[in-house]
């Protein structure tokens, strides 16, 4: 682990107890996932060994929670919502054409390793529907055929 | 008849409208920034009471006469629960600010995390010195990533104009307040699988009692309350209980932000005054859209039972309004179905959400959750028979009561109610193989 992402994870850890360094671990796995993509196992025994955890509970809480990858996303991860208020502000029609324009279906990446295409639950935003984020962590609402588009095209 | 013309000069009568609490800072420039909120009063609530050390029980008695019930879905009632924390314990106490809505249709809490993040604070530094504990908590939905890295900064400026850390404002009081992530699982906003999840485990509820008022993060005495609810408590604070209580009806005090979405013209989030009627909503969010006809509204979320349109129409937004109706006020969550909604596609979805989202631990919600989705999943797709239908109501039935938390009844209820209301419509994709509509 270099130096950027322990200062990074040391940052989380002050929020807790000493003694309580498994209290940072879905941070430190989300700053892990950032720096790498998605999570191989070399990763996960990196993390915990620096929160002094058992390996299986970190892995555990890494197949837990829905915005981790365990295996590789592509460069980048597209996840749109297909929950109820999406759905009923058309999500189905952008899920469609994501899926004919990048020719994967949902949790395939694309030939050239740059796209992967994901369903998600309620993202909490739904006055913005549809939406998805790119990589977990920029989310991009209001979306039609055209605003697509030209984020596919903004993703180098 | 009767009723219904009694009804229809209460609505009429009704003098309810939009008012911003929660979302007071939301129409002025810059409005999440400490500046803004200072130059509405903001943080001069905590400084008087710090001040004066206003004794706790005085501030709580405030609260209990506002009529404020916790915006997360249970409406429990806030100055009760507050004085079940035991503020003589020796030792560390955490309060926790439960921002993790993933409920289907709930987007509240982000607009009082982007727009509003210091009244937050302040609610939660009051909350910390009423309670006496000394670290908190802002657990936030890992999908709305913007809006931790901004709160994470309203912390810090918040830190930095002396109102956070040790010896605030020179009175002694000390409270750390920290923002914390989720990433990717509904199940976290149970408070006690939030509990967890703060303690580095997989987002699994725990069995009640003991609360989290006697055993709650590290085994330490633990309150938690949903964004809106420490939101409201600086401006009860500021103007006092009965004025809170009068802008909402006897038993619905206050304001209530409803994420109105689906089939409205303008989405969006609505503070409102407790007791307004549903269509005077419904107009505020521009009506239903494409002028189309309205088909159907789950109040609340889908943890609260969907309502056909004529009943919706001649419905007031409050506690007992909803009640009456057979439905309930839950996240304030309202998502509006049009008449060309097809209603086994939408119970689809959500059955699929409950059982995409259910933790596992308790076997009648882990199998019935997959079952219920598995039969409406026949249904959409023209293989079942009308004996399904029964088989659904059934195993529903079974998961409801039975299981460690409420995401086992919250996964029942969309079944049932939109089996009650719209039977014939089931009843007839079943017959035809196909959605009529
Ligand atoms: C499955 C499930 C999900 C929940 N999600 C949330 C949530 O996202 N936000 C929230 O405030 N409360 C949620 N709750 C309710 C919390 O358990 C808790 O009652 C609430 O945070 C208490 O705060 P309040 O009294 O201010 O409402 C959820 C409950 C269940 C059973
Ligand atoms: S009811 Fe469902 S979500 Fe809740 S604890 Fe049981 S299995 Fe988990
Ligand atoms: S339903 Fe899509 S963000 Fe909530």
């Amino acid at each position: 682990m270099n130096l950027k992402l322990k200062k990074l994870i040391d940052k989380e850890l002050k929020k807790y107890p000493s003694d309580k360094k498994q209290s940072a671990v879905i941070a430190a796995l989300a700053i892990m996932q950032n720096e790498r993509g998605w999570l191989s196992k070399e990763d996960i025994s990196e993390v915990a060994l620096y929160l002094d955890m058992p390996e299986i509970a970190v892995l555990e809480v890494a197949t837990f929670y829905n915005m981790f990858d365990l295996k590789s996303v592509g460069k980048y991860k597209l996840s749109i919502c297909t929950n109820i208020s999406c759905m009923l502000r058309d999500a189905d029609h952008i899920v469609n054409h994501l899926k004919e324009k990048l020719q994967i279906d949902f949790n395939e990446v694309t030939k050239d390793g740059k796209f992967c295409l994901k369903e998600s639950e309620c993202m909490g935003a739904c006055g913005g529907a549809p939406l998805l984020t790119v990589n977990n962590q920029k989310m991009h609402e209001n979306l039609n055929i055209d605003k697509v588009d030209q984020l596919l095209k903004e993703l180098k | 008849m009767n009723d219904v013309i009694d009804k229809n000069i209460q609505l009429e009568n009704n003098n309810k409208q939009l008012f911003n609490i929660c979302l007071r800072t939301s129409s002025l420039k810059n409005p999440g920034s400490i500046k803004t909120y200072q130059s509405i009063g903001g943080y001069e609530q905590i400084k008087r009471i710090l001040k004066n050390k206003i004794d706790p029980k005085q501030l709580i008695d405030e609260i209990k006469i506002s009529g404020l019930r916790g915006r997360g879905g249970a409406g429990f009632p806030t100055g009760v629960k507050w004085s079940f924390m035991p503020r003589d314990y020796d030792g560390t106490k955490y309060i926790v600010c439960n921002s993790d809505e993933g409920e289907p249709g709930t987007f509240k809490d982000r607009d009082i995390i982007r727009y509003n993040p210091h009244q937050l604070i302040e609610g939660m530094i009051i909350g910390a010195y009423i309670m006496n504990a000394q670290v908190g908590f802002n657990y936030i939905h890992g999908e709305i990533w913007e809006d931790y890295v901004s709160f994470e900064k309203a912390i810090e400026d918040a830190r930095k104009a002396g109102f956070l850390g040790n010896n605030i404002l020179g009175s002694g009081f000390d409270f750390e307040l920290h923002a914390v992530h989720g990433y990717g699982a509904y199940i976290c906003g149970e408070e006690t699988a939030l509990i967890e999840s703060i303690e580095g485990k997989k987002g699994q509820p725990r069995y009640k009692p003991p609360f989290p008022a006697t055993y709650g993060i590290y085994g330490k005495p633990t309150n938690v309350n949903n964004t809106e609810t420490y939101a409201s408590i600086p401006w009860i604070i500021e103007h006092g209980g009965q004025e809170f209580m009068s802008h909402g009806v006897p038993n619905s005090g206050g304001t209530k932000i409803f994420s109105v979405s689906g089939h409205v013209e303008n989405p969006g989030n609505y503070e409102i005054q407790l007791g307004m009627p549903f269509r005077q909503l419904l107009a505020e969010a521009g009506g239903v859209w494409k002028n189309r006809q309205l088909k159907a509204v789950i109040p609340g979320g889908p943890s609260t039972p969907v309502v056909p349109a004529n009943i919706m129409m001649d419905a007031t937004l409050d506690y007992d309004g909803l009640a009456q109706i057979g439905s309930s006020v839950g996240a304030g969550s309202m998502i509006v179905m049009d008449d060309s909604t097809c209603m086994v596609q939408a119970l689809r979805r959500l059955s699929y959400f409950f059982y995409e989202e259910s933790c596992g631990q308790c076997t009648p919600c882990r199998e019935g959750t997959g079952w219920v989705y598995r039969i409406i999943d026949r249904i959409f797709k023209g293989q079942a028979t009308l004996a399904d239908l029964d088989l659904l109501t059934d195993v529903s039935k079974k998961i409801s009561g039975r299981t460690i938390c409420a995401l086992g009844d919250a996964a029942a209820t969309p079944v049932l109610s939109f089996i009650k209301h719209f039977r014939s419509e089931f009843e007839n994709f079943i017959k035809h193989g196909k959605s009529l509509n």
